[in-house]
């Protein structure tokens, strides 16, 4: 091996240098929100970088003032109903889709794609009124129905893109040696396709968590609130004074979905990268 | 010589199930005839109802009568029963002609002396010819009422004039204009002003937000991949997180960040001696700090992404081209820049679509601020789609929310499909297999 020059030298500290910057910055914003829930103040401005002493009230405020627990719990049920209606819906559908051949499927595919394309908010005062026809307005079960209606396009192209590239030569052996439709289906291509569900299931669960739009319009009610709509409130004001209590909601909300998302890398980029490179 | 067919299907014409009857498929004619017999009696009153609403919108708008409030038409809603109205007849309109095509084949056979297939044969191979068409059913039931109506709603409200203060339900009628409102928004000052300039900082947004994330991306990718950086793992898994940690929480922490009067940043910025940054109060700031976060939270995506793309690439290239004489940035060049562009130009693609309606970050942000006085119910930093969410939830103007709209859709739906047409799997899906 050779001895590095000193240009080489001076590139790689170069390297080392700009690597330590693009850390710095990208944890500081994080261990802002991660020291902000432990000050002992409430409002930004008295937020302080490095506290004397730090505090674990604003957990605690968030439970006892808030109804935190609530808002968590409303999401939870939400997010795990919307994902289990629409991995079901999606999984059918883009299997259907994908493996038989039948009058209308290529423009019932093109169609769906097209849907895709309108921006969500066209559909918000036509979702209103149909839900309000229907008595679902301000119910979960409204919320759910429209997160899970609004994901299947989507999404089963995104399915369907991972199903096609599956070779046709492995069900069809496996159908040689006995098995059934239903067998193919749930001991094959369900296992193949454990990426691409993975990441359907996940971005279905996040979305309850993020979504404020949605939630804002078909939710009325206090008590039926989720954690986007509670948390976003916490901090619009104009003094921010519940800074340090939305840093705190921010932590609960965020951990679990970093963990996840930290844990599941590597289906979940695989998934969103095949899949979409197929449509 | 008789001809069955055509008699079977004059009379399936005439009334569902009267061919079949005449074909002696009693069960099936019968199950025809119900179909008709139950859309005449319980949803044609509807279907009339609806058709009439959404033609005319309405004709009696609500009136005061000694003091009380006497109910006139809903237009909004008569819109969307009209909507229904149609999906429904669509789906009859449908089926009588399968009792026609059907009448008119059994016919067929008939007249060819064939027996045709009794009720059980044929109710199997509806089974198994409709078995996609069963699978696909709860979800196309789920995206008509949930996607496709709301949808076409929309597309309609487009052409109508229901916008505040003067059209809006259940006080005053809405009215068909046409095209008027695509025409004002193009011509009336203030609108034409805002249209132009919103739209041009959407696309100098998206075209900004998506190269600065790709590049960006790709430049640590290689980095992070070439040889003698250490503790390759460690730098990956942090420059990974900020992908992790959900966008919204993220968003709303940097509009605290930013905050001008009480955010940490400024205080910092005091405490050094400089004076404070309106970060979201200066137009020109405002553009900057909206493209850093997107970066901040778009990069490790395409890092991850072109990460992968990178451990992909055979060595040998890279020997090859040493053996040759070439230093590391023809290296870079010739081999790395065109392979990642190769595997991700559709996703870069996708990215500048997500771009253009990347409403989260600009409302969470700033809520599109700050507020340009010569824009119309928008600010410096609103794309189109956070001004469509102001001109819907705040300003009540739906024409002109869904006229802008439509306009979103041509554009995404030109980029998509020409997207699509470069990635060829479309074509040759059926190759693949």
């Amino acid at each position: 091996m050779k001895k590095p020059t000193l240009k080489q030298k001076v590139i790689r500290g170069f390297i080392y240098f700009l690597l330590i910057c693009i850390t710095i910055n990208t944890l500081l914003p994080l261990y802002f929100v991660v020291i902000a829930s432990f000050n002992p103040g409430n409002s930004l401005f008295s937020t302080k970088m490095f506290p004397e002493t730090l505090t674990t009230k604003h957990y605690r405020d968030l439970f006892e003032k808030k109804d935190y627990a609530i808002w968590y719990m409303n999401t939870l049920k939400i997010a795990l109903c919307s994902m289990v209606l629409t991995v079901i819906l999606v999984i059918i559908t883009s299997y259907t889709l994908s493996q038989f051949r039948f009058r209308g499927r290529k423009t019932g595919l093109m169609f769906m794609l097209v849907m895709t394309m309108f921006p969500g908010f066209m559909s918000m005062i036509a979702i209103y009124l149909l839900l309000l026809q229907v008595g679902l307005l301000d119910t979960h079960l409204g919320l759910i129905l429209v997160y899970s209606g609004g994901n299947i396009a989507g999404f089963t192209w995104l399915v369907k893109g991972y199903f096609d590239g599956i070779p046709r030569s492995i069900p069809e052996a496996a159908k040689i040696d006995g098995a059934g439709n239903a067998t193919v289906f749930t001991r094959i291509m369900l296992p193949i396709s454990f990426p691409i569900i993975t990441f359907v299931a996940v971005s279905s669960f996040i979305g309850p968590w993020m979504d404020y739009i949605f939630a804002r319009l078909v939710l009325r009610t206090p008590s039926k609130k989720t954690l986007a709509i509670g948390l976003f409130e916490m901090v619009t004001g104009r003094q921010n004074t519940e800074f340090t209590m939305f840093a705190a909601g921010a932590i609960l909300v965020a951990l679990p979905v970093t963990i996840l998302y930290m844990s599941l890398q590597k289906y979940l980029i695989q998934g969103l990268s095949e899949g979409a490179s197929k449509i | 010589m008789k001809s069955n067919s055509k008699r079977a299907c004059l009379l399936s014409v005439i009334f569902m199930g009267l061919g079949q009857l005449y074909n002696r498929q009693i069960i099936k004619g019968i199950l025809f005839a119900a179909i008709e017999i139950v859309f005449i009696v319980y949803l044609l009153p509807f279907v009339r109802y609806g058709l009439w609403g959404i033609y005319t919108l309405g004709e009696t708008p609500q009136a005061f009568v000694d003091g009380k409030v006497v109910q006139g038409d809903h237009s909004i809603f008569l819109m969307v029963y009209g909507i229904i109205a149609i999906v429904l007849v669509f789906i009859f309109g449908v089926l009588y002609c399968l009792n026609c095509q059907d009448a008119y084949k059994v016919g067929k056979l008939r007249d060819n002396h064939v027996q045709p297939n009794n009720f059980l044969q044929s109710l199997k191979l509806a089974g198994e010819k409709g078995f996609p068409y069963l699978m696909l059913s709860p979800a196309a039931f789920f995206t008509l009422f949930i996607t496709v109506v709301p949808l076409v709603f929309g597309v309609l409200v487009a052409f109508t004039n229901y916008s505040s203060p003067n059209h809006i339900p259940p006080r005053k009628l809405v009215d068909w204009v046409g095209f008027r409102t695509f025409i004002d928004l193009f011509t009336l000052s203030g609108y034409k002003e805002t249209f132009f300039g919103v739209f041009g900082w959407t696309v100098i947004w998206a075209v900004l937000a998506t190269v600065s994330t790709f590049f960006s991306g790709l430049i640590f990718a290689v980095i992070l991949n070439s040889n003698g950086i250490k503790l390759k793992k460690f730098w990956r898994t942090i420059f990974i997180l900020p992908w992790a940690v959900p966008g919204y929480i993220s968003i709303l922490v940097f509009r605290n960040i930013f905050n001008a009067q009480f955010g940490p940043l400024n205080k910092w910025l005091s405490s050094i001696g400089i004076e404070k940054i309106q970060w979201f109060g200066d137009p020109a700031w405002a553009k900057i700090v909206c493209l850093f976060v997107n970066l901040w939270l778009g990069f490790p995506y395409f890092l991850a992404l072109m990460s992968g793309v990178l451990t992909g690439i055979p060595r040998d290239l890279y020997e090859a081209a040493e053996v040759e004489g070439a230093n590391p940035i023809q290296k870079f060049l010739k081999i790395t820049f065109p392979l990642v562009m190769f595997a991700t130009a559709p996703l870069l693609i996708m990215s500048f679509a997500h771009n253009f309606n990347n409403f989260n970050l600009i409302h969470f942000l700033n809520s599109g601020g700050p507020v340009n006085t010569s824009y119309k119910y928008a600010g410096h930093t609103d794309i189109l789609l956070s001004w469509i969410y102001k001109l819907t939830l705040e300003q009540n103007q739906f024409n002109k929310a869904c006229a802008v709209s439509i306009i979103i859709f041509i554009i995404i739906a030109t980029i998509s499909i020409f997207n699509f047409r470069r990635t060829r799997s479309f074509k040759e899906e059926d190759m693949i297999q």
